[in-house]
């Protein structure tokens, strides 16, 4: 193990605490500036894509994996982000202000399913975020007027300060940009007191409420917080798309998120970014597949989301802290090396508690 | 009696379903002191303290915390009013490391903010500084030093039991309510907890109350202790006068005793 | 305004399609209150049962009735295994890993029945096709009285097995305290299994009963997804409360879908999303705390 040697407080408080880290995170910074020169359009716009996905992850991570409240439909919020954003911008409204109108529209329904999220048991505001979804889809299938209804919507080209970025590789550095803040804003929410209140509330509501976190608002904050994120992901994905429909942001879309941070790493930002790596190879991975796999099986509707599924279900048997958890294993190996045992990781027994108060 | 109370209950009774879970208990705790409510298995003892931390709605009665009503104000508030807690089934945070469940301990001093914090801006780091040197300081005294990192899921019980005394500390409280402080600990471990109080007392000048099954620690550590049996007082008095009373023995042995 | 034999017609219908959501409801919460795990996969066993039963009569030509119980059966063996194979495994994980685990499984066996029996819309011959006139010129198909006779059996033979068995005793002790049940030598592991299986079973039959009524196809399990709001506005905790709610569910779609069509097919949502948002714990509240 790499011992830290801690003289002062603000190494406790630092936002990247082992010299090991600020070389790797330097690195990839520094891949992610220079992959414009290095890789072609098509592979460029993929990653902006993935940035985009990383985005909307860390919006779920914060609602689901840090503050525990599930969300079956956050699509919902991509949605709404994709959609007002595109709207306003058609009304020649500026690509900042647009930015952020939107991210405070979403916020603020948010807050408000947060409202009454804060006084549902668990699976409760499952099903109400999921019927939310349905039905938010709905609207952009009805609101004609407004959305384009199922005939869809074209998206305005991307114009920051005046200047139309059309290029992929400008479109690409608006996407970097607004990731690298969305990071790193995240992570210093989880190094200050709003941030330790989600995971109190994640881990136990009771000693959470009786240290003096008011625990309904931390639910409404998370929820607002992480729908602002969301819709971000949204404005910035429907660029991507250039043209919106209803059933995009459907409940696969919202499945698909829930994959990225399972699989990711439920409870880490960095689990978030893994996730969107995930999915963004995933398509690569299926694609493959069907050309191994024979026609019977290969060539069949509903191939992906049966893999969705299967994924889903073997990292949380197998690997509930998902890919963040395999790269801590990995690091502690090589840290620790030969030392390393099996036991190091070993999950306690445990057995269901009653939530249920008697 | 002249001295002021620092809690008094009065009348307080919750019912369960048709049980009388705490029926008529009142009792008062005079500053500096450690009190102790003592109890067979399901006498009351915790629903006491769920009901001064709010967490249960009493069906009658008062608990005023000098000329406060706790009953006006909702759970999140009481730690601000200085009343910290510990529970008996251990509730920290699992998923997170200690260094983090004190900073949650302290919460009840922080501002939060998330757009300041997001940001991160100076004033943030400043104000983590602070607390973290606060924390430091609850840590020395409780000897946690080596945990300090540690994820709560990956520490044994009497290093959990230590880090939960450790965060309802870290809230800096004036009146510590400890649910069983030394339950699941070994004679030694016991011995620690027997100190820390004494510490706490002296020390930090905080006033406990503790639901405690462990007569020996209960007569070394406890002022004054008050007898439960299906919710009512039975008796209340000196450690020695507790340990002579015929009622509290018959209500630990059975009628036979 | 509608005329007034409408207004029965569509009251009687969704009497029916309320007890329909009921039937469904039915294995939620009797898996929920087992285990404490929502199954979110719960339609998609419908759905399953629905194609074990039309494989079994149409395609080998059994015959309805032995399909039927071989459907159930076969289903109820998937939910066994569901819980003993996978489940099991993650207990004590966090709830919502579990939320995403079954509704992960629903993904799974949507696509695996669209492979398997193909994405068509298929129909399932029942002995159920006459109709019964119930006077007034207002008749009631045997279809839908089949599901309302089905559901007040299998409350009734529910109760019975809660109350009165052994195996069903053991059940609740095991829903209130699993450590507990598992010292007094209940086998709690097999009893849960048991549970998903029963669950399964009844989620199987409503999928065969409801096929004459929405056919059979890979979408059909998004009834379930209605069928728990329906038990969300009763109250989940109880058998009573989620039936009330299904029924309430069942006699607003139609009029809502009359009234405002715009909202067709997700008004039982908008009524749910008002409950939760005035009544965040239904109609029925229950004290959900944890204990402290």
């Amino acid at each position: 193990m790499q011992y830290l040697f801690k003289t002062r407080y603000e190494d406790d408080v630092r936002f990247l605490a082992k010299s090991g880290e600020k070389i790797r995170v330097g690195l990839v910074v520094l891949f992610m500036l220079a992959a414009p020169l290095m890789l072609q359009d098509y592979y460029l716009a993929e990653l902006g894509l993935l940035l985009v996905y990383a985005i909307a992850g860390i919006g779920l991570m914060i609602l689901t994996g840090f503050t525990g409240q599930v969300s079956f439909g956050h699509a919902a919020f991509l949605g709404i982000g994709a959609y007002s954003h595109s709207i306003l911008m058609a009304r020649a409204v500026p690509f900042s202000l647009s930015i952020l109108i939107t991210i405070l529209i979403a916020g603020l329904v948010g807050m408000i399913i947060g409202r009454s999220a804060s006084k549902m048991h668990g699976f409760y505001l499952a099903i109400a975020t999921l019927a939310f979804a349905i039905l938010i889809e709905t609207v952009f299938g009805e609101w004609k007027s407004l959305t384009g209804g199922h005939a869809g919507l074209a998206v305005p080209a991307l114009k920051v300060f005046g200047v139309t970025l059309a290029k992929v590789w400008q479109q690409y550095y608006v996407d970097l940009v607004m990731a690298g803040i969305v990071i790193w804003g995240a992570s210093n929410l989880f190094r200050a007191p709003t941030g330790r209140a989600f995971i109190a509330v994640r881990d136990s509501e009771l000693s959470a409420r009786s240290l003096g976190v008011n625990v309904e608002w931390v639910k409404i904050q998370a929820f607002g917080v992480s729908a602002a994120i969301t819709a971000l992901a949204g404005a910035l994905l429907a660029h991507q798309l250039t043209f919106l429909a209803p059933d995009v942001f459907g409940v696969l879309e919202s499945l698909k998120l829930l994959l990225m941070i399972v699989v990711g790493g439920l409870g880490s930002i960095l689990g978030a970014v893994f996730g969107a790596i995930f999915v963004s190879v995933l398509p690569v991975a299926i694609s493959f597949l069907k050309d191994v796999l024979p026609p019977s099986i290969g060539q069949k509707a509903g191939l992906e989301p049966l893999l969705f599924g299967t994924i889903i279900v073997l990292f949380i048997v197998f690997e509930p802290l998902g890919i963040y958890g395999r790269w801590l294993k990995l690091r502690f190996f090589f840290e620790t090396f030969p030392y390393y045992r099996k036991a190091s990781f070993v999950r306690q027994k445990s057995y269901l508690k009653t939530e249920r108060m008697r | 009696m002249s001295t002021p109370q620092m809690l008094s209950v009065r009348n307080l009774s919750i019912e369960f379903g048709g049980v009388h879970a705490v029926d008529d208990v009142s009792f008062d705790v005079q500053p500096g002191e450690v009190f102790a409510i003592i109890g067979p298995n399901g006498a009351g003892k915790s629903t006491i303290f769920n009901l001064i931390s709010r967490f249960y709605e009493p069906t009658a009665g008062s608990i005023f915390y000098g000329e406060h009503d706790l009953l006006e104000l909702p759970a999140h508030r009481i730690v601000r009013m200085g009343i910290g807690r510990t529970f008996q089934n251990i509730e920290l945070f699992e998923q997170a490391t200690v260094l983090q469940n004190l900073l949650v301990g302290r919460h009840r001093h922080m501002r939060s903010n998330p757009f300041r914090e997001f940001l991160f801006l100076p004033g943030v780091k400043k104000d983590e500084l602070v607390h973290r040197r606060k924390v430091e300081d609850v840590i020395d005294l409780l000897e946690i030093a080596r945990y300090r990192d540690q994820r709560i899921s990956d520490l044994p019980y009497g290093a959990r039991k230590n880090v939960e005394l450790a965060r309802a500390l870290c809230a800096e409280p004036t009146l510590l309510l400890l649910d069983e402080p030394a339950s699941g600990l070994n004679t030694e471990e016991t011995d620690d907890v027997s100190f820390w109080l004494e510490d706490i007392k002296h020390d930090l000048g905080v006033t406990i109350v503790m639901v405690e099954h462990d007569m020996n620690l209960v007569a070394r550590v406890a002022d004054r202790v008050l007898a439960i049996n299906n919710g009512k007082v039975i008796a209340i008095g000196t450690p020695d006068e507790i340990r002579d009373n015929v009622e509290v023995q018959h209500a630990y042995l059975g009628a036979a005793a | 305004m509608l005329p007034m034999s409408d207004v029965i017609h569509l009251a009687i219908t969704g009497i029916a399609q309320g007890c329909a959501y009921g039937l469904i409801a039915l294995g939620f919460v009797l898996i929920y209150k087992a285990t404490e795990v929502v199954n979110f996969a719960h339609g998609e066993f419908m759905m399953l049962g629905a194609f074990a039963v039309l494989t079994f009569s149409e395609v080998l030509g059994w015959g309805f009735w032995p399909a039927f119980g071989l459907g159930c059966l076969s289903i109820g063996a998937v939910g066994y295994l569901v819980d003993a194979q996978i489940m099991r495994r993650i207990i004590g994980q966090s709830q919502a890993s579990v939320f995403i685990l079954t509704v992960a499984f629903g993904f799974i066996f949507r696509s695996l029945a669209g492979m398997i029996f193909g994405w068509n819309t298929q129909s399932l011959d029942t002995p159920f096709d006459g109709r019964i006139a119930l006077g007034g010129g207002i008749e009631i198909g045997t279809d839908r009285l089949a599901i309302v006779g089905a559901t007040v059996v299998l409350v009734g033979a529910l109760y019975l097995f809660f109350a009165r068995t052994r195996v069903g005793i053991a059940m609740q002790a095991a829903s209130q305290n699993q450590l507990a049940a598992f010292y007094m030598g209940i086998p709690v592991k097999r009893l849960i299994s048991f549970t998903w299986a029963i669950g399964a079973m009844i989620a199987a039959a409503a999928g065969a009963l409801l096929a004459p009524v929405t056919q059979v196809d890979t979408t059909i399990g998004f009834l379930g997804i209605k069928a728990l709001s329906g038990a969300i506005i009763g109250g989940f905790g109880s058998i009573p409360g989620a039936l009330l709610g299904c029924l309430l569910i069942g006699l607003i779609e139609p009029f809502a879908d009359y009234y405002v069509p715009s909202i067709k097919g997700v008004s039982a949502y908008v009524v749910m999303l008002l409950v939760l948002f005035i009544r965040p714990e239904g109609l029925i509240s229950q004290t959900y705390q944890k204990k402290a």
